[in-house]
């Protein structure tokens, strides 16, 4: 029993993180895309039918990059800090549920990696490593660039954190749990979102979301008017595109953390009223929550090609001055709608 | 047990390792490790939550911001202050008086008993902050008044003050 | 100052509004706005495939023309070459020898016509200047080569490909 536990662990994780890369390098082509057809054009179409054969080329192309670590460069941290980076970005898809269980002859097939007692708290935990890949690179690269990138990114990263984790402490106060597993088999069917009962705090966390990942209009960590590239100026080969590559993972693991959040993960409306096996209920909902994550990706992408960057102040000024504010006000709210419900319902 | 030992020694060696690193940078690098290793500890005690909050508050904060301050200072040979023979003489004192409180403690050293909980899931969010709200609710509170005091106090020192400015 | 045109107009910067400062609205309809043009018609031409269409005046690669008989037009005049502000055209003229006639029209004719493709700025003088309507800038574009020395063009890059009646006319026949 207990090795068949351990191979199916091992499969799990292995087809996550197959699926994670997999998703992760399809983002860049589907990035390009999308900001082709926003700007009338068609994006990568060349390599293969409609380009899908593009990240393979660009992927290729990044190994055969010469590697160049600079003269004054810290080569160990310099190494390291890519690594943290990819690495971080990885570890964290462990917690999140794909799925409900799989029946295959007598055994229950629970299709998450890892139920964390603390599951929504170890997600964050991880967030808030990520900036490190970015703040070793950036320093050991030596470079004014890299460091100015490197320190707005670590100063961002914990400004909004802080509002991430309000945020999140509202939702908490309905759902109960820190499991994730909890939180999203709570969000039956589809009235029982967590968006529904947490419109503001699922803003406050989508904002958020964007500042942790780095993206527009928050990417003032490797903003290419200001600071020609940010962290990452003196990366080239396999190393720039771990970068890239952690960038795309993250967005892809805070689009799956929304989804499972606020919007019920792999509960999909009427599920139990079609009168499905438990089987099919669970392959249907693993398909409806990727497709919920597509669709998180591809606003992420959406908003990128439509909002400009912010500037530093205003960044600073939404993060301490608005959302945290928000955050709190949140929290009180939800605080007195639970008691008034508690008491006169 | 042997995980304990190899994570104790792990712990030991880094945090030697981040009074001894010559660069301020690495120094706080080998001290974010050895807060990583605490993780650990916790995790084998069961302490689910201390852990994780460890994680995220030492780990993912404070240290960055460590990080963060020493990026910018720059700091390197040139910058670092000469100390006089006096400053010199005094440290070797205070840790001679170190190293003969620590022998001295040696002498006086017994195991003890092994201390089986009651409830081995303490550590586990629930529990914890059933009894944080209940049990020790007053110490709870006041704790969190000297935070909100620190965090004026740190605005205060922040802030200009408008009539000099 | 006074405005002497009137048409002068003052901006007055309003402080921004509630619903303007958070920003949302703004955001929404922009986000509106390029989802518009993600379902528009691209205005991309996939070039090898699909050709723009040239307007009716463009000026592309030379051609050295032939007559109706198949015969080489030009006559060496060496009037396309003093015409051109780039100097860009050079030959090296020779006589018509017996039994080449239906070679070339003229009893002088060009045995080397090269065109340096850099140095051309594509501005139809030499069209302009042949007496005997010998070269037009009717080509598409030159395409891109790895050497200098391959822009240069010689006769067998420019002279029109041979109008073959003896073939047609068995095709036919």
């Amino acid at each position: 029993m207990e090795s068949a536990l351990l191979v199916e662990k091992t499969i799990l994780v292995v087809a996550v993180f197959a699926i994670t890369l997999f998703i992760a390098m399809y983002s860049t082509l589907v990035e390009r895309k999308v900001a082709g057809f926003m700007q009338a054009r068609f994006g990568p179409d060349r390599a293969g039918p409609f380009g899908i054969l593009q990240p393979l080329c660009d992927g290729g192309k990044f190994f055969f990059k010469e590697e160049i670590i600079p003269a004054g460069a810290h080569k160990f941290l310099f190494i390291m800090g890519p690594t943290v980076a990819m690495f971080t970005a990885c570890i964290s898809s462990a917690v999140i549920p794909w799925g409900q269980e799989l029946t295959i002859g007598e055994r229950v097939i629970r299709l998450q990696v890892a139920d964390i007692n603390v599951g929504v708290l170890y997600m964050f935990g991880v967030v808030a490593l990520g900036v490190y890949g970015i703040m070793i690179g950036g320093w050991a690269s030596n470079n004014k660039y890299s460091l100015m990138g490197a320190v707005r990114a670590a100063s961002q990263s914990i400004s909004y954190e802080i509002g991430m984790g309000l945020s999140l402490i509202a939702l908490l106060m309905v759902t109960g749990s820190l499991s994730l597993r909890e939180i999203v088999a709570q969000q039956e069917g589809f009235v029982n979102w967590n968006i529904w009962v947490q419109p503001l705090g699922f803003l406050i966390f989508l904002v958020c979301a964007f500042a942790e990942c780095n993206r527009v209009p928050f990417d003032l960590a490797e903003c290419e008017t200001e600071l020609i590239g940010g962290y990452n100026v003196e990366y080239s080969s396999m190393k720039l595109a771990f970068y890239m590559f952690a960038e795309y993972i993250n967005m892809f693991v805070s689009s799956s953390l929304m989804a499972a959040l606020y919007f019920g993960g792999y509960n999909f409306p009427f599920m139990y009223d079609l009168g499905l096996s438990q089987n099919w209920i669970t392959i249907i909902g693993v398909l409806v929550f990727f497709a919920k994550i597509l669709a998180f990706i591809f606003f992420f992408m959406w908003i990128r090609w439509t909002v400009p960057r912010f500037r530093y102040d205003q960044l600073m000024n939404l993060g301490w001055k608005v959302l945290i504010p928000l955050a709190v006000v949140n929290i009180v709210l939800t605080g007195i709608v639970t008691i008034v419900k508690d008491t006169y319902f | 047990m042997s995980v304990f030992y190899f994570v104790a020694f792990l712990s030991i060696f880094f945090a030697l390792m981040t009074i001894f690193a010559k660069n301020p940078v690495h120094s706080v690098l080998y001290l974010v490790v050895t807060f990583f290793t605490f993780t650990v500890h916790y995790i084998l005690l069961n302490a689910q939550f201390l852990a994780v909050v460890n994680f995220i508050v030492y780990m993912g904060a404070i240290m960055v911001l460590f990080l963060f301050v020493l990026m910018l200072l720059n700091l390197n040979k040139d910058t670092e202050p000469m100390k006089s023979n006096l400053v010199k003489f005094m440290g070797v004192i205070a840790g001679m008086c170190l190293v003969a409180t620590l022998a001295g403690s040696f002498r006086v050293l017994a195991s003890s008993e092994p201390i089986v909980l009651k409830n081995p899931d303490i550590g586990l969010v629930g529990n914890l902050g059933r009894v944080l709200f209940s049990e020790f609710l007053l110490p709870f509170e006041i704790s969190s008044i000297l935070l909100l005091t620190a965090m004026v106090g740190a605005v205060l020192l922040a802030k200009n003050d408008p009539k000099k400015a | 100052m006074q405005s002497l045109s009137n048409r002068k107009k003052v901006l007055d910067q309003k402080p921004l509004n509630f619903w303007e400062r958070m920003y949302l609205p703004a955001i929404a309809r922009g986000l509106g706005i390029t989802i518009r043009h993600f379902f528009k018609p691209k205005a991309t031409y996939k070039y090898p495939e699909v050709e723009r269409p040239y307007s009716k005046n463009f000026r592309g690669q030379h051609s050295l023309k032939r007559d109706e008989a198949g015969r080489e037009r030009c006559t060496a005049c060496g009037l396309c070459a003093l015409s051109c502000p780039a100097e860009a055209i050079t030959m090296i003229s020779a006589e018509r020898k017996k039994g080449e006639e239906h070679l070339y029209r003229e009893e002088k004719y060009a045995a080397v016509y090269e065109i340096n493709m850099l140095r051309c700025i594509f501005c139809g003088l030499c069209e302009e200047a042949c007496p005997k309507e010998a070269i037009f800038l009717d080509g598409s574009h030159v395409p891109p080569e790895q050497l200098r020395k391959d822009f240069i063009y010689g006769k067998d890059k420019l002279v029109e490909p041979r109008f073959e009646y003896k073939k047609e006319k068995e095709i036919t026949a």
